[in-house]
């Protein structure tokens, strides 16, 4: 299987398109391997493929219940920024920042990584000063951030609302010019590729029914597909982080709730960055094709329907149209939900779980996806030493016990 | 929009509730020691549920709590029974009715 690249195009664009074989394997499940990871998103496929990449570890299986990338990973609205609080949020989320900016190259996969930048708007004094704590946190983190005043928000984002009647009059922004979005498709698909070819297996419509439990350790798991033997077990599931856990017993600190996202019919470029205003609850950006991408709060009804309710339906498409009073009129093409698993401080779960042998990989709630390339690399660390790579230690479960958590759903005014 | 049944008003527009929490999590016994494990257990742990589940809900609108088992999957709802104690306690509220569940009792 060759690589993608300019000439290739050109050459099957000269043949008819004859030459292209599929991007990954679709191999029989095994009986046993090193290690088998739950769930063919994001944070798995990425797993597998630094697995392979960094510690040499091929014999992996990824299993999926249903298909590759059907879940949050294709199901959430692309944004990729590292504008944390905390400096062990900021160590994690800039990580995976940077793995993103190489990403297309490293896997020689087009992910669309566009670095257009983002702005969190204030709408008060008191955000304003809370914003500057923010812009200062970051910067002292190694991030960057800028405070934006007023007419430079006019001068990137002229269509925002500006009005003398304006719900929220806006007064500045916080702005990440590293921030941007991605392709997420690809990314998962990238990350199949890259793994496929290094000889990881992934094995899809394979649903994990039960943990192989022996002398209190975890050996394996149970399938649709009959059982499989492992050294170690990685679960990244998101949204059925607890159900897994049920299955091996245990409890874990989240809550599942569906997360909606609209999609607007194309039009011609009007946004050429993300913004977010929390005061409004929203955040929106134009895609490739010019779809507005628009996405709010979490329904506040813990579910595993892949659905949304109708009242954060009607906060999210009312706040936008305060935001951006030219798109009242604009028709929505799509609208879904993914359901992601909230923690009680809005920061991810890394580490071995109460069962030994079963490692998590959870509670990224709402911002799964711009932290792929990270949750895997770190996970990929985990699963072959065993033990926390420096970065990923401040999420271990135990943070809950031990009562030292990273509050982010406080500190960096983002809710989820 | 979903309707969810109020204990005490009845049918009522899902916008007018409040999820509290999960039912049946039961308050270590603080007249012994309590470990920071079994704190945790309490205070984060969650069942989150697929599929049935007992919950704690608020009708902001009037201010009854009351346990409400819904499936989380169809987000159907299976009943709401009131955690008030009718007075002179004639009626079991806490867990009585179709939402006893195996937890027993409905406190939050």
């Amino acid at each position: 299987m060759g690589g993608y690249s300019a000439l290739r195009l050109l050459r099957e664009g000269l043949r008819d398109q004859r030459g292209w074989r599929p991007a990954w394997r679709s191999p029989k499940l095994r009986k046993a391997y090193d290690i088998v990871i739950v769930g063919a998103g994001g944070h798995g496929l990425a797993t597998a493929y630094y697995l392979a990449r960094n510690h040499g570890i091929t014999d992996v299986a990824v299993l999926e219940k249903g298909w590759l990338g059907g879940g949050n990973t294709g199901r959430n609205t692309t944004v990729i920024r590292s504008n944390y609080y905390y400096p062990e949020s900021c160590a994690l989320y800039d990580l995976s920042l940077r793995l993103y900016e190489g990403l297309s190259r490293e896997l020689n996969y087009n992910v669309m990584f566009s670095r257009r930048g983002m702005m969190i708007l204030h709408h008060s004094e008191h955000e304003r000063e809370i914003a500057a704590r923010t812009v200062n946190a970051m910067r002292l983190n190694g991030v960057d951030a800028e405070l934006l005043d007023r007419d430079e928000v006019r001068a990137r984002a002229p269509l925002l609302n500006f009005g003398e009647d304006a719900r929220h009059p806006i007064l500045g922004a916080v702005w990440q010019e590293r921030a941007g979005t991605g392709r997420h498709d690809a990314v998962a698909w990238g990350y199949a590729r890259a793994a496929d070819r290094l000889g990881v297996e992934i094995v899809q419509n394979c649903e994990v029914t039960g943990f192989i439990v022996e002398g209190g350790t975890c050996k394996g798991v149970e399938t649709s597909l009959g059982p499989v033997r492992a050294g170690r077990v990685g679960m990244a599931v998101a949204g059925h982080s607890s159900h897994l856990a049920a299955m091996a017993g245990f409890r874990l600190p989240l809550t599942s709730y569906a997360l909606q996202a609209f999609v607007s019919e194309p039009l011609k470029p009007m946004l050429d960055c993300v913004v977010a205003s929390p005061a409004h609850g929203v955040y929106i950006s134009q895609s490739d094709k010019g779809g507005l991408v628009m996405g709010g709060a979490l329904d506040r009804v813990p579910t595993y329907g892949q659905r949304g309710n109708l009242p954060v339906q009607e906060d999210v498409l009312g706040g936008l149209v305060d935001c951006f009073p030219a798109i009242a009129r604009v028709g929505l093409l799509r609208q879904w939900a993914g359901i992601v698993d909230v923690s009680p401080d809005s920061s991810p779960i890394l580490g071995p779980s109460p069962l030994p042998g079963l490692y998590l990989n959870c509670g990224w709630g709402t911002g799964g996806f711009k932290a792929i390339p990270a949750g895997g690399l770190l996970f990929a660390h985990i699963l072959a030493q065993g033990a926390h790579h420096p970065i990923s230690a401040p999420f271990d479960l135990t943070r809950f016990e031990r009562g030292r958590l990273i509050d982010e759903g406080a500190a960096s005014g983002i809710a989820h | 929009m979903q309707v969810y049944t109020c204990p005490f008003c009845g049918l009522r527009d899902e916008r007018e509730f409040f999820f509290a929490g999960e039912a049946g999590a039961a308050r270590p016994d603080t007249t012994g020691p309590v470990s920071d494990a079994e704190w945790a257990e309490y205070v984060r742990m969650r069942r989150n549920a697929l599929g049935r589940a007992r919950e704690v809900w608020m009708h902001l609108t009037c201010g009854e709590l009351f346990v409400m088992e819904r499936d989380t999957l169809s987000a159907r709802v299976l009943g709401s029974v009131a955690l008030r104690r009718a007075p002179g306690g004639r009626e079991g509220a806490d867990g009585a009715g179709s939402v006893d569940g195996p937890d027993g009792e409905g406190a939050p």
